[in-house]
């Protein structure tokens, strides 16, 4: 049975039909794209499943749960994580840091134990942060802990943007636009990461991304959206000999 | 040189009450980026707690502070929920005129229940002692502990804890943090309850150090509070802090080589040159804008 289902998700901007009849289901373990031109409503997509829009109808249900009007916090708690297209670090704040503030969905100690350093804080606090360091070290983050995240390099910030997403314990991790701004090489390496992240995290993925390479390398389902609608869906090898698609991508019409 | 020691002393205790309140500004500021003209008028409100507690419940000091405290932290929440909350989405400006009108209202209520300057009670006994020609009142002493105490508190929690950490994230990136599954609401009623619960710490020792007390007490010291929070950098929490005894120091100094009616004026010219030149002010930081 599906991790996440939507049925006839459908938004409007005023009189702008931004997603319509958007229905997807991804089953556990499944690596899915999303792909489209420029304003074809996919990170209009990842905001509604985030809480970010209230749909103007149809539902999502995660995890059996209908979580349209439920606020971005708690759907983040039932276990959605997502990163952004262009990155939203807090940049003043150290990497580790980045890491900890994630974690706030699971700190269950009130403001009294905080100011007295007592009970629930001092067990829970320790364990957040051996949570936060086994995460930087096992994503290779480890030597930049104290490192403000301004000051990381542009993958690796990526990296840890994902470090953050991952620290809120997801199952369903949602990426826009991961590749964004890497060469080639770079782009290899994440598609490895990817893959290695789901493996070692048992999630479950779904992605928005303009690199052709990435998406038919990596993705097992694909969605092709234009103007807010889906035109297409299938497996990528499908997808790239779809005479719609190549009409999108193209421009043409044979 | 006893006369330096003597005003530095008062420059303490003055300083210690604007440094509390400012930090209400500039929490507020930080998380909103909005200026709650209101708090001084909370301010106001705390002392008028003191004077309720100790007349008409008679009770000694610590519960005296605990009920102001709390019960201007229940108050800041409520305004925040009510007036606030909904201009959220609203142009910064129109936050700012209903900060305002709540200050105009807390004022205005005040004097309707109490027409006439009220004396609080002596809460705690004054010893004062001759030390090498300065004389050290206890209460002076006391005031500046207390608001160190409270600002070290106030410094652990926002570095040490979650919620602090949820606060400095927030004004960062206020989009982001609820997608970390931060409940945005709940950590800015919280940062609302713990500014208004300083300065209504702020009213007590205020209370204690000047007994005579009226609801227009809170404008002219709100007003320099926000100089102090303008002065360490508003948004900047250990800049607000140490503006407060900068200005608290200023004032002394002001006294001491110039007419005291100079004071107040001094203090305005203070913020204005401050906003030309240096509107980020000691500890802040020039945010560029990007076009």
């Amino acid at each position: 049975m599906p991790v996440l289902e939507t049925h006839h998700l459908t938004h409007h901007f005023g009189g702008l039909a931004a997603v319509s009849d958007f229905n997807l289901a991804i089953e556990p373990h499944e690596l899915v794209g999303v792909i489209g031109p420029n304003g074809a409503g996919k990170t209009t997509v990842f905001n509604l499943i985030t809480g970010v829009y209230r749909a103007t109808d149809g539902s999502i249900s995660f995890a059996d749960t209908e979580i349209v009007g439920k606020t971005p916090s708690e759907i983040t708690s039932l276990g959605i994580a997502r990163t952004f297209q262009n990155i939203r670090l807090f940049r003043e704040l150290t990497v580790l840091d980045n890491v900890r503030v994630a974690h706030y969905a699971q700190v269950r100690y009130n403001a009294i134990e905080a100011l007295l350093h007592l009970g629930r804080f001092q067990t829970e606090e320790k364990s957040i942060l051996e949570h936060s360091l086994d995460l930087l070290a096992s994503l290779k983050l480890e030597s930049y802990t104290d490192e403000l995240s301004k000051n990381l390099p542009y993958g690796l910030q990526r990296r840890l943007e994902i470090a953050r997403a991952l620290a809120t314990r997801p199952q369903l991790l949602l990426l826009d636009e991961p590749a964004a701004g890497m060469n080639p090489q770079e782009v290899g390496q994440l598609m490895e990461f990817i893959q290695w992240i789901r493996q070692e995290f048992k999630l479950t993925i779904l992605l928005i991304e303009h690199q052709m390479h990435l998406v038919m390398g990596i993705c097992e389902r694909l969605l092709v959206l234009d103007f807010g609608e889906t035109i297409a869906e299938g497996k990528p090898r499908e997808i790239q000999n779809n005479p719609r698609v190549l009409e999108v991508y193209l421009g043409e019409t044979q | 040189m006893t006369y330096v020691f003597q005003q530095l002393l008062n420059a303490l205790q003055v300083g210690s009450i604007y440094a509390l309140i400012a930090l209400g500004y500039t929490m507020v500021y930080g998380i909103l980026t909005m200026i709650n003209f209101a708090h001084g008028d909370l301010f106001m409100v705390g002392a008028f707690f003191c004077f309720f507690a100790a007349i008409f419940l008679n009770l000694p000091f610590v519960p005296v502070l605990v009920i102001s405290m709390v019960g201007v932290a229940l108050l800041g929440v409520v305004i925040e929920r009510c007036a606030y909350k909904p201009l959220r989405q609203a142009p910064r400006v129109s936050a700012i005129i209903t900060a305002l009108g709540v200050g105009l209202f807390l004022e205005n209520f005040t004097l309707a229940l109490n027409p006439y300057p009220k004396q609080v009670p002596q809460l705690l006994a004054n010893t004062t002692w001759i030390f090498h020609g300065v004389s050290i009142s206890s209460i002076a002493l006391f005031i500046v502990i207390l608001s160190l105490l409270l600002m070290l508190m106030l410094d652990l929690i926002v570095r040490r804890t979650m919620v602090g950490m949820a606060m400095r994230a927030i004004s960062w990136d206020k989009a982001v943090v609820p997608l970390l599954g931060v409940p945005v609401d709940l950590i800015i009623s919280l940062t609302f309850a713990i500014g208004t619960s300083l300065g209504g710490a702020a009213g007590v020792m205020y209370g204690l150090a000047y007994p005579v007390i009226d609801p227009y007490m809170g404008i002219m010291v709100g007003w320099k509070a926000f100089i102090s929070a303008v002065v360490g950098g508003i948004g900047n929490i250990r800049g607000a802090m140490i503006g407060g005894y900068i200005l608290g120091a200023l004032e002394i100094l002001v006294v001491a080589v110039m007419p005291s009616t100079y004071r107040d004026f001094v203090a305005f010219v203070l913020l204005l040159i401050l906003l030309i030149f240096r509107p980020y002010g000691i500890l802040g930081k020039p945010h560029p804008q990007k076009v």
